[in-house]
């Protein structure tokens, strides 16, 4: 049923219906809508039986959530920005014992200067930390995304990072449908842990492992992120069967066939695309919007095919690999075919806005060659202020 | 002041047959549960490996068997589990350094809302992985009064890493990042960290400290801790022959002169109050700790630093005051 909701809200109620036994969380914006949710939840008895955990930091949130999910409990937890790099110890450590715990990143830049509104520096900073990282475009797919993270991590005992847009997504009002409860108990049955901390069966979990075993260790969880992709898309393919509506899979194309230019991007940012794409057609320029949706593992094949014949590629960045340029552009760099010219732009870094405008313009300045190529291109760069800095730090001198 | 005591409790032969059969220690009888068997890679005389063995043993035959344990990354995790070997014949993991109390906390959790509650939670870790880096969440657990039992063994140092200096060296101790080179007289003499007075700060429902010196007191300790709820904290402390520069057949001995001297007051404590002290029935100076312990040496080789062993006398005096260890009564 459709209701007008606040994101965070619905998602505290999607989470709720997957029923977690332990959620254990620190609040940080733009976090904190979820996890307040949640402990009503848990308060009222709405969601029982639950443990909601106050933790000290997100370094004890995740550690708790380990915990957790090593003792045979469904679990939860949230945080943002700062948040996700203080929990950067324990990421590896819940991916690298295989536990299927199940965190929302509301999306945050990452600091100095402290900033707390939206781009994607702080997820794609642990892209390398053994979770599946899927990124919701709307409030309703971070809503069903969340349904299809707990029925991933548990099939493949892999954690799952659902990420979406902090404010943008996260605290916005629309109407969302939030499945019900019959319905959300048949898409995902009770979590049967792999193994847990029995006492009538006792084992080690977190053995020291040496340089004998090691990479062994390392290729199998390699190897079974790469055969994730096909998880990833049969649960949606299960979840769309189920209720009706496309969320998640691996990525989204839209009006690319016969497109001589595509915008890549996640998020929030792929609404805005499409709407930039309709105007554009209509104005009879060939555009169209690849969203991914799955950024971890990454879906070689599928961007791939996706851009196979596409002469020019933008990706639109929402983090920058400082000393390195971009980080979506350069997995796109590696995957697009050498038919596809990709353009790379950071834009919408720190909340500043993904505009029509900006999309729009960005469009037609690689499409009459005036976008630079081979360099990272700053979209919505003030060149004013930059320019007068750097004249000003010329003129500083060390004593 | 040397002398071999006359009179011995604990596990000790000649002390069990003193006590009564239910008071005595089963660390040698037919039915240990052997939490930690044989075999695993502690070295020679290591404190904490006894402590070990003594403490799980015994809570899992508090808990009927019943038991979760969490181990910090230290000397425990890496003697005890070189894959794909592992000592532990109970369920047992390890996430990270700085992280047992939340792990422990989790898992305490777990087992509640899953209706497995009668189930029981110790978490185990060093002095680094209790009074340094995992500090937050050993405090954050306290306060939430989690259903666990945290253990502390303390061997006053990172021995895993190679001797370095942790919140929980002593002053005037050589570690190879406080060398008595120049002028330094070894660590320095900061203002302490007393865990189990951080302990009793947070009211939990019970705080011990303990020996391997005295295992029968451990041992009670544990049996008391897990006829509990809440959260519950025992420092335990460890001798390291390596760490210390102690022989190896010293380890208990002396553990049982840093509690002579008063430099480690043994007490319990419920809800923020002492409840318990264990009298120093023998004192000793403590030139009788210190000198056997290499870690020390440089306090008594050439003229030797006696306003050093002057001050950590002055320690010991203050904790014999503080917590009346040569009187029977309760402060």
């Amino acid at each position: 049923m459709l209701r007008q909701v606040e994101g965070s809200r619905a998602v505290a109620d999607a989470v709720a219906r997957c029923r977690p036994a332990v959620v254990a969380a620190y609040p940080i914006s733009p976090q904190t809508h979820i996890v307040e949710g949640l402990s009503d939840l848990v308060t009222t008895g709405d969601l029982a039986p639950c443990e909601y955990l106050m933790v000290e930091s997100e370094f004890g949130a995740l550690s708790a959530c380990i915990g957790a999910s090593a003792a045979g409990a469904r679990t939860y937890t949230a945080t943002s920005s700062q948040g996700l790099l203080f929990m950067a110890e324990a990421l590896p450590n819940a991916s690298g014992l295989g536990l299927p715990i199940v965190m929302t990143v509301a999306n945050r830049a990452l600091g100095a200067p402290i900033n707390i509104w939206n781009d994607h520096s702080d997820a794609l900073s642990q892209r390398d930390a053994g979770w599946l990282q899927l990124f919701a475009s709307s409030n309703q797919e971070a809503v069903d995304l969340h349904l299809q993270a707990f029925a991933l991590a548990e099939r493949l005992s892999v954690p799952v990072m659902v990420c979406m847009d902090g404010f943008v997504l996260t605290h916005a009002m629309e109407e969302i449908d939030v499945p019900e409860q019959d319905a959300v108990d048949a898409f995902l049955p009770a979590f049967a842990p792999r193994q847990w901390l029995d006492p009538d069966d006792p084992v080690t979990i977190g053995a020291m492992v040496g340089p004998g075993q090691f990479t062994e260790v390392k290729y199998l969880m390699a190897r079974r992120q790469q055969a994730a992709l096909a998880d990833i898309a049969e649960v949606a393919a299960e979840f769309e069967s189920t209720f009706g509506r496309e969320s998640g899979g691996l990525v989204r194309p839209y009006r690319i066939d016969d497109a001589e230019v595509v915008l890549v991007a996640m998020g929030s940012a792929l609404g805005t695309a499409a709407d930039v794409v309709d105007a554009l057609r209509e104005e009879g320029i060939a555009a169209g919007v690849l969203g991914i949706t799955c950024y971890r593992p990454w879906p070689h094949e599928a961007v791939r095919e996706a851009l196979r014949g596409i002469p020019r590629a933008i990706v639109v960045n929402r983090a920058i690999a400082v000393g390195s340029g971009s980080i979506l552009g350069q997995d796109v760099r590696l995957t697009a075919s050498p038919g596809t010219e990709v353009h790379d732009v950071v834009m919408g870094l720190g909340g500043r806005p993904v505009t029509r405008a900006g999309l729009r313009q960005l469009v037609l300045d690689v499409l009459h060659g005036r976008l630079p190529r081979g360099a990272l291109h700053y979209v919505d760069l003030d060149e004013t202020v930059a320019a007068d800095e750097i004249a000003r730090e010329a003129e500083v001198t060390v004593p | 002041m040397t002398t071999t005591p006359l009179y011995q409790i604990g596990t000790f032969a000649a002390g069990n047959r003193l006590l009564d059969p239910d008071q005595r220690s089963v660390q040698s009888g037919q039915d240990r549960t052997n939490a930690i068997t044989s075999g695993h890679r502690a070295c020679r005389g290591c404190g904490e490996a006894l402590a070990a063995r003594v403490v799980l043993d015994a809570a899992s035959r508090a808990a009927g068997g019943r038991m979760v344990t969490v181990n910090a990354t230290g000397c425990l995790e890496v003697f005890s589990t070189p894959y794909p070997e592992s000592a532990w014949q109970v369920p047992w993991l390890h996430s990270l350094f700085g992280n047992a109390a939340a792990v422990a906390s989790g898992v305490s959790a777990a087992l509640r809302a899953t209706g497995r509650d009668d189930i029981r939670v110790v978490a185990q870790a060093g002095d680094g992985g209790t009074v340094d880096i995992g500090l937050g969440c050993v405090s954050g657990m306290f306060e939430r009064n989690d259903d666990v039992l945290f253990v502390c063994y303390d061997n006053q140092g990172y021995m895993n890493t190679g001797v370095q200096r942790s919140g929980a060296t002593p002053p005037a101790a050589s570690t190879a990042t406080t060398r008595p080179v120049g002028t330094s007289v070894g660590n320095a003499f900061g203002t302490g960290k007393s865990l189990p007075l951080i302990a009793m700060a947070h009211e939990i429902p019970y705080v011990a400290t303990a020996t391997v010196a005295d295992l029968h007191d451990l041992e009670a300790k544990v049996t008391k801790a897990m006829s509990m709820h809440g959260a519950r904290y025992l420092h335990v402390l460890v001798p390291c022959p390596l760490g210390w520069g102690s022989a190896s057949s010293e380890t208990i001995r002396i553990a049982r002169l840093a509690t002579r001297c008063g430099l480690f007051p043994v007490f319990e404590a419920e809800h923020g109050s002492v409840t318990h002290v264990t009298p120093i029935r023998q004192p000793v100076p403590v030139t009788d700790y210190l000198e056997p312990q290499s870690r020390f040496a440089h306090l008594f080789s050439g003229a030797g630093r006696p306003d050093v062993v002057a001050a950590l006398q002055d320690r010991a005096d203050r904790n014999i005051a503080r917590y009346g260890l040569l009187t029977e009564e309760t402060p």
